[in-house]
C-alpha cells in the first residue's frame, strides 16, 4: 500500500510537471531563413513595397485621377520628378501624378500575383493531393486532364478570352487562375506519391482515420514546404504574365493601371525625353521580382536543408 | 477451452501484377504473398511469426487489418469475419486491433507533436472526449511507456529511436486494444534498446492482458517474447509450435536451418555448433516450386516432395513436411539455438 501511495504520488508529480516546449520543423526552418541575408533583405523589400501599395496614397500629394493642368502639354519640361509641385515621380503624358499612378499599379500587380498564386495553392494542392493519394484510375483521369489543359497554348487562350469577353480585370483573374494551378498540381501529386507509402500514413489508415482527414492532417502539412517555395516563385511569374498582357494593351484598362501598363506607357514616350515615366514603374517591377526570387530561394534552402 | 480471440483460416493474399505495356485483357501475373495460413490466437497470448524477408510476414499482418485485400477467414472473437467486412463496418474493430511499425521515426508524422500523434486514434474512435480528457489520457499513457509526460509538445525528431518506438507503442495502446500487431518493432533499433522495448512490450502485455502477433526475423527476440511461434516460408506455414518446443525440438528442416544460423554468444559453443547452410535463394513467389515450396533448398527433398505439398499436421506441434524429425547429422542432434 505504501509503495502504491508513493507510486501514485510520483505519477501525479510527473503528470503535473511543466510541459516542455517543442521545436517544430517550422521553427527550425524560420531560424535557417533568418540567417540567409539575401532572403531577409528580399523579405524586407517586399514588406516596404507592400506598405507602399497600402499607404502610398496618403503620402501622395495628388490623386491618381487629377490632371495637373499646369504641366499639361509641357510634360517633358515641367513634368519631371520634383518635390516642389508634389509630383515626386513626375507626371505621365496626360499630367497625372506618376507617384499615385505607381501606387495604383503596384496594388493591381501585387493583387494579380497574389490572387493567381493563391488559386494555384488552393486548387493545385487539393487537386494534386487527391490525385496522388487516391491513385489508380482516378489519378490517371485527373492527371491526363491536367496534361490536356497544359498542352493548350495559354497565352493564346488568355488573349482570346480577353478579346471575346471584354478586357476586364475579373477576366484577367479568371484567365490567370485557370492556368496557374496546373504546374502546382503536378508538383503536389509527385510529393504525395512519395509521402503516401510512409509508415505514418499507414499507421493512420490502420487506425481508421478517414481518407480526407489523412490528406488534411498528414499529407498537406508535409507538402506545405514545397508548396510555399513554389508559390513564392509563382507570384513573380504571375506578375510577369499580367504585365506582358497589359504591355500588349489587353490587360488592365484605364483608368486602372498596372506595372505592365505603366511600363508600356513609359516605353511609348521614351523618345520625348520623359525617361522617368519608364524608370519608376520599371524600378518597382524589377526590385519586386528580385525580392520574390530571393525570398523563394531562401525558403527553399530553409525548408529543404537536405536538398541544397 | 476459452474462445480464441482471433481464428485465421486459409488466409490467402494474392497480388495481381501488371507489367507496363500489358493490354487490358492480358491476364495479370499472380503473386501469392500468403497462401493458406491457419492459426488461432487466444487472449493474452503472443504469437511469434518468423521467416526470411519476403516470406509474407508483414503481408499476413496487414491482411488481418484489411490493409491489403485477402481471402479466407479471420474470425474475431468467434463471431465476426474481419475479412468480409466493409470499410465502414471494419472501423468498429480498428480500435481493438492496433499496430506497431518497424521504422520508429518514419511511423510518426514529423509535423505533429507527440501529444497529437498519440491522441490520433483516440480522436478517431472517441470523438466526444474533451480536449482536457484526451490530454490527461495521453500523459498517462506516455508515463506508462516510459516517456516523460511533460514532453507532450515535442516533435518526433527530438527523440531517439527507442523513444520514438515508445511513442508508437503509446499510440497503439491509447485506445485499449485487445490485439497488438507488432511488425518487426525492434529490428531498426540497436541491441540494448531492443531489450528495453521488448521488455516494455512484455510488461504491458502482462498488465493489460493483450494478445500480440509479434513479427520478427530475429529468432532470439521471438523466443524471448512469444508463447507460440509460426515459421513462414514463401507465404506458407512450415512449422507451428510452442516457443519452447520449437526451439528445443525443431522438426522441419527449414526451422532447423534457421535456428542453426542464430549466433551463440559463446565462441566455444559457436565453433562446435553445426551450421546447416541452405543452398540458393528464396524462389520467386511468382513461380513457386511445385509440391513443397521448400524442396528446392531442402536437404531431405525426395521425389514425393515435388509431387504433393505436405499439409500442416494437426496438434500442438504442427509441421508441414513429408519427412519431419529431429536433425541428425554425424550422429549428433542439433544443439539448442
Amino acid at each position: 500500500m505504501v509503495v502504491d501511495t508513493i507510486k501514485m504520488k510520483s505519477l501525479s508529480d510527473r503528470l503535473a510537471a511543466e510541459e516542455v516546449a517543442g521545436r517544430s520543423l517550422w521553427a527550425d526552418a524560420r531560424h535557417r531563413f533568418l540567417r540567409n541575408k539575401a532572403a531577409v533583405a528580399g523579405l524586407f523589400i517586399l514588406i516596404l513595397i507592400g506598405l507602399f501599395a497600402l499607404f502610398g496614397n496618403y503620402i501622395a500629394a495628388w490623386s491618381n485621377e487629377e490632371l495637373d493642368f499646369t504641366v499639361m502639354g509641357q510634360v517633358a519640361e515641367l513634368g519631371g520628378p520634383s518635390f516642389e509641385n508634389g509630383h515626386y515621380f513626375g507626371t505621365d503624358d496626360l499630367g497625372r501624378d506618376l507617384f499615385a499612378r505607381t501606387v495604383q499599379g503596384t496594388r493591381i500587380s501585387l493583387m494579380v500575383g497574389i490572387v493567381g498564386s493563391l488559386i494555384a495553392v488552393i486548387v493545385g494542392t487539393l487537386y494534386g493531393a487527391t490525385a496522388g493519394y487516391v491513385g489508380g484510375r482516378t489519378d490517371n483521369i485527373m492527371m491526363r486532364t491536367v496534361d490536356i489543359l497544359m498542352s493548350i497554348p495559354y497565352m493564346f487562350v488568355l488573349i482570346l478570352l480577353l478579346v471575346m469577353f471584354g478586357r476586364s480585370i475579373a477576366m484577367l483573374f479568371i484567365g490567370i487562375g485557370l492556368i496557374s494551378w496546373l504546374d502546382m498540381s503536378r508538383i503536389v501529386r509527385g510529393q504525395t506519391l512519395s509521402l503516401k507509402h510512409k509508415e505514418f500514413i499507414e499507421a493512420a489508415q490502420a487506425t481508421g482515420v478517414p481518407s480526407f482527414t489523412i490528406i488534411r492532417r498528414h499529407i498537406v502539412p508535409n507538402l506545405l514546404g514545397v508548396v510555399a517555395v513554389y508559390a513564392t516563385l509563382l507570384v513573380p511569374l504571375m506578375i510577369l504574365t499580367e504585365s506582358f498582357i497589359s504591355f500588349l494593351g489587353l490587360g488592365v484598362q484605364e483608368p486602372l493601371t498596372s506595372w505592365g501598363a505603366l511600363i508600356s506607357e513609359g516605353a511609348g514616350t521614351i523618345n520625348y525625353g520623359t525617361l522617368w515615366q519608364l524608370a519608376f514603374p520599371l524600378f518597382f517591377f524589377i526590385i519586386t521580382l528580385f525580392a520574390f526570387f530571393f525570398v523563394g530561394d531562401g525558403l527553399r534552402d530553409a525548408l529543404d536543408p537536405k536538398d541544397r | 477451452m476459452t474462445e480464441p480471440l482471433l481464428r485465421v483460416e486459409d488466409l490467402r493474399v494474392t497480388f495481381e501484377l501488371r507489367r507496363a505495356g500489358d493490354m487490358p485483357w492480358t491476364k495479370p501475373r499472380l503473386l501469392h504473398a500468403v497462401s493458406g495460413v491457419n492459426f488461432e490466437l487466444f487472449p493474452g497470448e503472443t504469437l511469434g511469426v518468423v521467416g526470411e524477408s519476403g516470406c509474407g510476414k508483414s503481408t499476413l499482418a496487414r491482411a488481418i487489418i484489411q490493409m491489403v485485400p485477402a481471402t479466407g477467414k479471420a474470425i474475431w472473437q468467434g463471431k465476426t469475419n474481419l475479412l468480409a467486412l466493409s470499410k465502414r463496418e471494419m472501423l468498429k474493430f480498428r480500435s481493438d486491433i492496433q499496430m506497431v511499425f518497424q521504422d520508429p521515426l518514419a511511423s510518426l508524422n514529423p509535423r505533429m507533436t507527440v501529444g497529437q500523434i498519440i491522441a490520433e486514434p483516440l480522436r478517431t474512435h472517441k470523438p466526444d472526449l474533451s480536449g482536457e480528457e484526451v490530454k490527461t489520457r495521453v500523459k498517462k499513457m506516455m508515463d506508462r511507456v516510459g516517456l516523460l509526460p511533460n514532453q507532450i509538445n515535442r516533435y518526433p525528431h527530438e527523440f531517439s529511436g527507442g523513444q520514438c518506438q515508445r511513442i508508437g507503442i503509446a499510440r497503439a495502446l491509447i485506445v485499449e486494444p485487445k490485439l497488438l500487431i507488432c511488425d518487426e518493432p525492434v529490428s531498426a533499433l540497436d541491441v540494448s534498446i531492443q531489450a528495453q522495448v521488448i521488455n516494455l512490450l512484455a510488461e504491458l502485455q502482462r498488465d493489460l492482458g493483450l494478445a500480440m502477433i509479434f513479427i520478427a526475423h530475429d529468432l532470439s527476440v521471438v523466443k524471448h517474447i512469444s508463447d507460440r511461434v509460426m515459421v513462414l516460408y514463401l507465404g506458407r506455414e512450415m512449422e507451428m509450435a510452442t516457443s519452447h518446443d520449437l526451439y528445443a525440438d525443431p522438426q522441419h528442416p527449414y526451422t532447423q536451418a534457421l535456428l542453426s544460423a542464430v549466433p551463440i554468444p559463446d565462441p566455444v559453443a559457436e565453433r562446435a555448433k553445426t551450421m546447416i547452410p541452405l543452398d540458393g535463394d528464396l524462389p520467386s513467389p511468382l513461380a513457386p516450386p511445385s509440391g513443397c515450396v521448400f524442396r528446392t533448398r531442402c536437404p531431405r527433398a525426395e521425389q514425393r516432395c515435388a509431387e504433393t505439398a505436405p499439409a500442416l499436421t494437426p496438434g500442438v506441434h504442427g509441421v508441414a513436411c513429408h519427412f519431419p524429425g529431429p536433425l541428425v547429422r554425424g550422429g549428433r542432434p542439433l544443439e539448442n539455438a
